[in-house]
């Protein structure tokens, strides 16, 4: 079928449910309307109140007891309205979810899949666009996954509800109905921790995952043409656990590096991947490792949203830099 | 006595049977206080003490509510607005509420309360900013009013703090916590109003039980079968009122702001019903039905108080079309004002985060005013990249 991003989370949510009668969809507002953008659409006439539901407005509740039907032995796939509200749950993902199988010795497991569209660009609401996945990232046993094409969505979901340990799965909500793709109509699954090279190159790696990809791509595309040059780029895709292997073989091809993302700079996930990189390619690197980022500021209103997300022009001129300097190690 | 001291401990004959010590909730639902029926018929002796003024005062503002939210939806609609929480149907619970409430009181809103802000002194062109999402409309604190909180239940707790605050001033005013249905399903709501009891703060936990949290009904919401008796086990009174009846409101409210003001936080809970969509995002036809929507518009609170004042008298010293273009001329005046107002430069963005500006907050402000002025191209992305 050709799918939009959303799309691809329904069509993953009914193939996950009509295979396995132990997968459970709920959240606010997910059951009557389909959620606030329609991801859960036509599932509680589909399969029914029992496994399609309607919360309270309550996230550490949802959190908390996707632990607990997840640990008695159900599937929860439990959406978050909104990247804004997983704070309230984040004690539930650091205290219980993310530790149970650890701190039973391996005696209980909580297989359950958090979903929440996140970042910015939908001139939503104040609290409704926030881009901290390096703190989710932060958390020991939370596996933190973002995809950004409608195949991966679908694959990749499919793949984290079967996961055996907890993830919190990032839907790049302007990227929602941003383009279509052709995705397969029956299961298939994109496995977690893996990054995609969507572009081979030779002169540079660009590095990004979820709502920044389209613009890196494009970023990079307009590199080429004004440079001559060749540039690698890598959908990371899950940020935990991290595909080290794919970046580190990459930057010791090119030698330069930059990395995208809309969270804010610092102790952004950028950092990490640049002292992965140091730590193992240091000696391949030909100028230092570039990031465009958000700013250390909160994702404003929708007055100035837009002027907060890097855009291709941001991006072209961080590539720029890193092929512009030399003098590495 | 100690609250755990409430018997003695001596072993003996056990202190009456199971059903004598098992707490549940009233069988019948307490009722809704009410002064004004549907018709507009009142109990003379029941009326708040408002002067003619007053209640004309309360008149214009419901009908400027109603301006606003017919108003506020159309420029969304035409791109000029960014999202929108109408208020319709709830003229009498805004209202109401905060024209009971004194100058020196402070409003913590939740987003649906528009005439509530402008009551106690938000101007109209700020509430025009802040659903356009220029952050200046936050700055009320000489108005007494707290940034809306979107998300759910996060002013709670804070307006406890800061109605604590009050009381460690020995000061008269309370603190106002506009919430909706939902709130009392967070968790901050209910650490925020045990918490409230302990200190004994002057706040006022004003629910505007609009009947839905998005899709999701008052039934759906809770098990319980008010919001109003939520403070029972937290020791909070509560008061449940008919939300689209502005004078049983604007009394509860004056009553429980007399009782919240001497250390007895209470929970208000006005019944109203929400009749438009919960923002300009939704589409409420997929979770209720238009009859009940009608039988709601029935008992429509600014209908209700025109019969009221229809039976009062005084209703032929008002020119409702006079108001109606006396509250559009007010919205033109404030829209022009939204429309000339300079919100900044992309230091807007950076410069409030921290008392001092930190270097690293510096450099990359400097960085990007240095981008845009290379990369003038960027404001092609910016202005008139696609949204949503």
């Amino acid at each position: 079928m050709n799918a939009t991003l959303v799309e691809a989370v329904n069509d993953a949510l009914q193939t996950a449910m009509a295979g396995n009668d132990r997968v459970v969809v709920y959240g606010e507002d997910v059951a009557e309307t389909g959620g606030v953008f329609r991801a859960t659409q036509g599932l509680k006439d589909e399969f029914g109140d029992d496994r399609v539901l309607d919360t309270p407005i309550t996230e550490i509740a949802i959190a908390g007891s996707a632990v607990g039907l997840a640990m008695y032995g159900y599937r929860p796939v439990a959406e978050i309205q909104f990247s804004g509200f997983i704070p309230p749950t984040f004690n539930q993902l650091v205290s219980m979810a993310s530790r149970i199988r650890w701190r039973t010795r391996g005696e209980m497991t909580a297989p359950m899949v958090i979903r929440a569209p996140y970042g910015g660009g939908v001139r939503a609401l104040e609290h409704h666009s926030e881009s901290l996945e390096a703190a989710y990232a932060h958390v020991p046993g939370l596996q933190v996954v973002i995809p950004s094409t409608p195949h991966d969505t679908k694959g990749m979901l499919l793949s984290a509800i079967e996961e055996p340990d907890p993830v919190l799965f990032l839907e790049p909500k302007r990227l929602y109905r941003s383009f279509r793709e052709e995705i397969p109509d029956e299961e298939y699954t994109v496995p977690l921790g893996e990054a995609a090279v969507r572009k081979e190159g030779e002169d540079i790696t660009v590095i990004s995952w979820g709502s920044t990809m389209p613009d890196t791509l494009a970023a990079a595309e307009t590199i080429e043409e004004e440079r001559g040059v060749s540039t690698e780029v890598i959908d990371l895709r899950s940020i935990s656990p991290l595909d080290k292997e794919t970046i580190i073989e990459s930057v010791k091809k090119t030698g330069k590096a930059v990395v995208v993302h809309e969270g804010p700079k610092s102790g952004g996930f950028a950092a990490e991947l640049i002292a992965t990189i140091n730590e193992d390619a240091l000696m391949h690197l030909e100028a230092p490792v570039h990031r465009v980022t958000g700013f250390d500021v909160p994702i404003p209103m929708l007055g100035m949203e837009d002027y907060y997300l890097p855009n291709p022009p941001r991006i072209e001129e961080g590539i720029k830099r890193a092929l512009d300097l030399e003098g590495g190690v | 006595m100690s609250q755990l001291d409430d018997q003695s401990l001596e072993l003996g004959a056990p202190s009456g049977s199971i059903a004598e010590c098992t707490l549940s909730e009233p069988e019948k639902t307490p009722q809704r206080y009410r002064i004004v029926d549907d018709e507009g018929n009142y109990d003379p002796d029941a009326l708040p003490p408002l002067s003619n003024e007053e209640l004309k005062e309360l008149y214009r503002w419901m009908v400027l509510q109603q301006v606003i939210d017919v108003r506020m939806v159309k420029l969304q609609r035409r791109g000029e607005m960014g999202t929108y929480a109408s208020g319709r149907g709830q003229e009498a619970s805004m209202a109401g509420c905060a024209y009971a409430l004194e100058d020196q009181d402070w409003l913590f809103p939740y987003g649906r309360e528009a005439t509530a802000l402008l009551i106690q002194g938000m101007p109209l062109r700020d509430l025009l900013l802040y659903w356009r999402g220029v952050e200046d409309a936050n700055k009320q604190r000489k108005n007494k009013v707290f940034p809306p909180a979107i998300a759910i239940g996060t002013h709670i707790p804070v307006g406890v703090g800061f109605s604590w605050g009050m009381s460690l001033d020995n000061s008269d005013a309370i603190t106002t916590l506009y919430h909706g249905d939902g709130h009392p399903s967070t968790g901050e709501y209910q650490a925020g109003m045990n918490f409230a009891s302990v200190i004994d703060a002057p706040a006022l936990f004003y629910c505007q039980n609009n009947g839905y949290s998005i899709s999701a009904s008052f039934e759906q919401q809770t098990g319980a079968k008010t919001v109003a008796q939520k403070g029972i086990a937290y020791g909070l009174d509560g008061i449940r009122v008919d939300g689209n009846d502005i004078l049983a409101v604007y009394d509860a409210v004056r009553t429980a702001r007399e009782h919240v003001s001497k250390g007895n936080p209470t929970i208000v809970e006005s019944v109203s019903y929400r009749l438009d969509a919960h923002t300009t995002n939704d589409d409420p036809s997929l979770y209720r039905d238009d009859e009940e929507v009608a039988q709601w518009e029935e008992k429509e609170p600014v209908s209700r108080f025109e019969s009221f004042l229809k039976e009062f008298g005084l209703w032929d010293d008002i020119d409702e079309e006079a108001v109606r273009e006396e509250a559009n001329e007010q919205f033109d005046q404030a829209k022009e004002a939204a429309d000339a107002y300079d919100s900044g430069g992309v230091e807007e963005m950076f410069k409030y985060l921290y008392d001092e500006m930190p270097a690293e907050l510096e450099r990359q402000l400097e960085a990007f005013e240095q981008f845009l002025e290379e990369r003038p191209d960027a404001y092609d992305h910016i202005e008139h990249r696609p949204k949503g």
